[in-house]
C-alpha cells in the first residue's frame, strides 16, 4: 500500500510543474502584458506605465519570471490583484467555502437521488420506469445547465415566489463567518430564520449543479447493478433464502459501489466547470463568479491563480481517488 | 443444378451496413435521435427557404410579440419577437445551422488534430508518446469550461476564438481514445505483416492502423459534437462566444437576461433547441456505441 501511494505522488509531480507552467504560459499569451491590458484604454503615462511593470516584475526576461513565479507558488505566494490589490490567495479563500460548499450540496444531492433511483431501474430492469428514467438521465446529460438554472429561477422565484433569486442568505440576517459553510454556521447561530434562508437559498444552484451529476450517477449506478446482479455471489446470496433486499443492498450496491465512486471523483472537475455557470446564474459569492467577473475587470493574475488553485485542486481530488480506488479494490494495488 | 436454386437455399448475407442498421436500430433512443438529428440537418439547410425573416432584421413596432398560441401573438411572429423586434422563429432556424457549422467544425478539427497526436504517440513511442501524453494529463486537470474561458479570455471572446478555446479542451478525449486503440493494434498480426512487406510508417498510421481504431472515434466524434454545442453555447452565454446579433443559441440566452421575467419565450425558446440538439447528439453517440462496440452492450 505505502508503494502504491508513493507511486501516485510522484506522478502528479510533472502534472503539478506543467499546470504551474501552463498557468505562467497563459498570461504571457496575453497581448502586451497584463499591465497594459488592464490600463489599455485609460491611457497613462510611460514612467507610471514603467512603474506598474516593475512592480509586478512584468520587466524581467521571461524565463527568469517563470522561475521566480514557480519558487512564488510553492512558497504560497500567487501574486496579487491588480485591481484590488489584495493578495490573490487572500481573496480566493475567502470565497472558497462558498464553492464547496455548492458543489458538495449539489453533489449529495445527486448522490441521495441517484443511487436509489439506478438501483431501483437495475432491479426493475426492462419496467416503463426503467426506460423513463433512463430517457430523463440522457436529457439529464444534455441539460445546458446556464439555461436550466434561469427556467427554475422563473418557475420557482418569478412566478411562485418560493425561493430567492440570488446570494447566499437574505440581508437581514448576519452570520458570523465560522466555518465558511453558510447551512453550518446558521445551524450554529441556532437563528432559524437565518437557516430557512440560508437553505431557500441554496436549494435551486443545488439542483440545478446537481443535475447533471444526478444524471450520471443514476445511470451508472443502474449499469454497475446490473453487471453485479449476474454475478455468481449474488445468485448464492439468493440461494441461501436471504430477502431480496437485503441481497441487492447489501451483496450487490456494496460491490456496484467501487465504480460509482470513481465516477463521483471523476465529476469533480465538471463540477467546478459548472459552478462556473451556476454562481453566474445565482449571483453565488464564490471563486466560479469571481472567475467570470476578473476576466471583465481584466485582473489576469486573479484569472491566473485562480485557475491554477482550481487545478490543483482537481489534482488532488484525483490522487484522493485514485488512494480510495485501490483501497476499496486491492486487486488493482501492484 | 440450376444457379437459381442455391440462392434459394443459401440466403444472401446482409451487408455490414445493414447489420449495422439492425444493431443501431435496436436502441430505439438513438433513432429518435437520429430522427431528431436528421430534421437539425435539414432546417439549417434550408433556413433561407424556411425562415420568414432576416435573423437580424428589428421590427421597431413589435418589440416582445409573444408566441402565436398565447395572446396577443402575431402569425408574421409564429414564436414571438424578441426585445428589439427581431423574429424568434427565424433567429432560432438561423441559430440551428450556425450550431451544426460550430459542431461539425469543432469535432471535426478536434477529431483530426487528435487522432494525429495520438497516433504519432502510440507509433513513436518514448520521450514523444510521454511528451504527448502528459501535456493531454496537463489539459485534463482543468476543468473544461474553465480552461475554455481562461483561452477566450486571452485570445478576445469572438465564435471563432471561443470555437478553437472548445477544439483545446476537447482535444484529449480523442488524442488518448486513438492512442489506446492504435496501441492494441499495433500488436495484431497483419500490423507486423504489413510492416514487414515493407510499409512506411505514415501508410501504417493511416491507411492500415487508422481504419481499424474508427469505431470509438466514430462514437466519440458524435458526443462530441453535443459537446461542442453545449461549450458553445455556453460561452456565448458568458459574452465570450458569438457575439450579439448572432443568432447563437448561447448569445440569445444572455441577451435574454434583462427581461425574461416579462417574457418567458425569449429565455425558454433558445435553451430547448440547445436541450433538443445536444440530446440528439448524445442518443446518436449511445447507439452507435451500443452498434459499434459489442464489448460494451448487454
Amino acid at each position: 500500500m505505502f508503494r502504491f501511494l508513493l507511486s501516485r505522488i510522484s506522478l502528479i509531480i510533472p502534472t503539478f510543474i506543467g499546470v504551474t507552467f501552463l498557468a505562467f504560459l497563459l498570461i504571457h499569451l496575453v497581448p502586451g502584458d497584463p499591465i497594459e491590458a488592464r490600463v489599455g484604454e485609460h491611457g497613462i503615462s510611460q514612467e507610471r506605465l514603467d512603474e506598474l511593470r516593475h512592480e509586478f516584475g512584468y520587466d524581467q526576461p521571461l524565463w527568469k519570471q517563470f522561475f521566480d513565479y514557480e519558487f512564488q507558488v510553492l512558497k504560497g505566494d500567487f501574486g496579487v490583484s491588480v485591481v484590488t490589490r489584495e493578495p490573490v490567495i487572500k481573496e480566493f479563500a475567502a470565497l472558497f467555502p462558498a464553492t464547496i460548499e455548492l458543489s458538495i450540496a449539489a453533489i449529495l444531492f445527486a448522490m441521495v437521488i441517484g443511487l436509489p433511483l439506478g438501483v431501483i431501474a437495475a432491479v426493475k430492469r426492462g419496467s416503463a420506469f426503467d426506460y423513463g428514467l433512463m430517457g430523463m438521465s440522457v436529457t439529464g446529460a444534455s441539460m445546458p445547465i446556464f439555461w436550466w438554472g434561469l427556467m427554475m429561477i422563473l418557475i420557482f422565484s418569478v412566478t411562485l415566489g418560493i425561493t430567492p433569486v440570488s446570494g447566499r442568505i437574505s440581508d437581514a440576517f448576519f452570520i458570523e463567518p465560522w466555518s465558511g459553510f453558510m447551512t453550518i454556521d446558521c445551524a450554529w447561530s441556532e437563528d432559524e430564520g437565518a437557516c430557512t434562508s440560508a437553505w431557500s437559498h441554496l436549494v435551486l444552484p443545488m439542483i440545478v449543479l446537481g443535475t447533471i451529476p444526478l444524471a450520471i450517477i443514476a445511470r451508472m449506478t443502474r449499469s454497475s447493478m446490473l453487471e453485479v446482479l449476474n454475478e455468481d455471489y449474488v445468485r448464492t446470496a439468493r440461494a441461501k433464502g436471504l430477502s431480496g433486499n437485503r441481497v441487492v443492498i447489501v451483496h450487490a450496491l456494496r460491490n456496484a459501489l467501487i465504480p460509482i465512486v470513481t465516477v463521483i471523483g471523476l465529476s469533480v472537475s465538471g463540477l467546478l466547470g459548472g459552478a462556473i455557470l451556476t454562481e453566474t446564474i445565482f449571483s453565488w459569492p464564490g471563486v466560479g463568479h469571481w472567475l467570470v467577473e476578473s476576466i471583465a475587470r481584466r485582473d489576469y493574475p486573479v484569472l491566473q491563480t485562480g485557475t491554477l488553485l482550481i487545478a490543483v485542486l482537481v489534482i488532488l481530488v484525483n490522487l484522493g481517488v485514485d488512494l480510495l480506488y485501490g483501497f476499496l479494490n486491492p486487486r488493482i494495488r501492484r | 443444378m440450376p444457379p437459381s436454386a442455391t440462392a434459394v437455399t443459401a440466403p444472401p448475407m446482409p451487408g455490414r451496413l445493414a447489420l449495422f442498421w439492425r444493431s443501431f436500430a435496436e436502441n430505439r433512443g438513438a433513432v429518435v435521435g437520429l430522427a431528431l438529428m436528421a430534421a437539425l440537418i435539414v432546417v439549417s439547410i434550408l433556413a433561407d427557404v424556411l425562415a420568414l425573416h432576416s435573423p437580424i432584421e428589428q421590427f421597431r413596432a413589435h418589440f416582445l410579440i409573444p408566441p402565436i398560441w398565447e395572446e396577443g401573438g402575431l402569425w408574421q411572429f409564429p414564436l414571438g419577437t424578441d426585445d428589439v423586434g427581431r423574429d424568434m422563429l427565424s433567429r432560432l432556424i438561423y441559430g440551428a445551422r450556425l450550431s451544426i457549422i460550430i459542431g461539425f467544425s469543432v469535432a471535426g478539427l478536434a477529431l483530426i488534430t487528435g487522432t494525429t497526436l495520438g497516433l504519432t504517440a502510440a507509433f513513436a513511442g518514448g520521450v514523444v508518446d510521454i511528451f504527448i501524453m502528459r501535456l493531454m494529463d496537463i489539459l485534463l486537470v482543468f476543468p473544461s469550461l474553465l480552461l475554455a474561458i481562461v483561452i477566450v479570455a486571452i485570445l478576445g471572446p469572438g465564435l471563432f476564438n471561443a470555437m478553437l478555446a472548445v477544439v483545446v479542451v476537447t482535444l484529449p478525449g480523442y488524442t488518448r481514445l486513438a492512442r489506446a486503440s492504435a496501441l492494441a493494434e499495433l500488436a495484431r498480426d497483419y500490423v507486423t505483416a504489413s510492416r514487414s512487406a515493407g510499409a512506411r510508417t505514415f501508410r501504417l498510421m493511416f491507411d492500415t492502423v487508422l481504419p481499424n481504431c474508427l469505431a470509438p472515434l466514430i462514437v466519440q466524434v458524435s458526443l462530441g459534437f453535443a459537446v461542442a454545442i453545449l461549450d458553445a453555447a455556453a460561452l456565448g452565454f458568458l459574452g465570450l462566444g458569438a457575439q450579439p446579433p448572432t443568432p447563437e443559441w448561447g448569445t440569445m440566452l444572455s441577451g435574454a437576461l434583462q427581461f425574461y421575467q416579462r417574457a418567458w419565450w425569449v429565455l425558454a425558446l433558445p435553451g430547448l433547441a440547445i436541450l433538443f440538439t445536444v440530446l440528439a447528439f448524445n442518443l446518436v453517440g449511445d447507439g452507435l456505441r451500443d452498434a459499434l462496440d459489442p464489448k460494451l452492450k448487454r
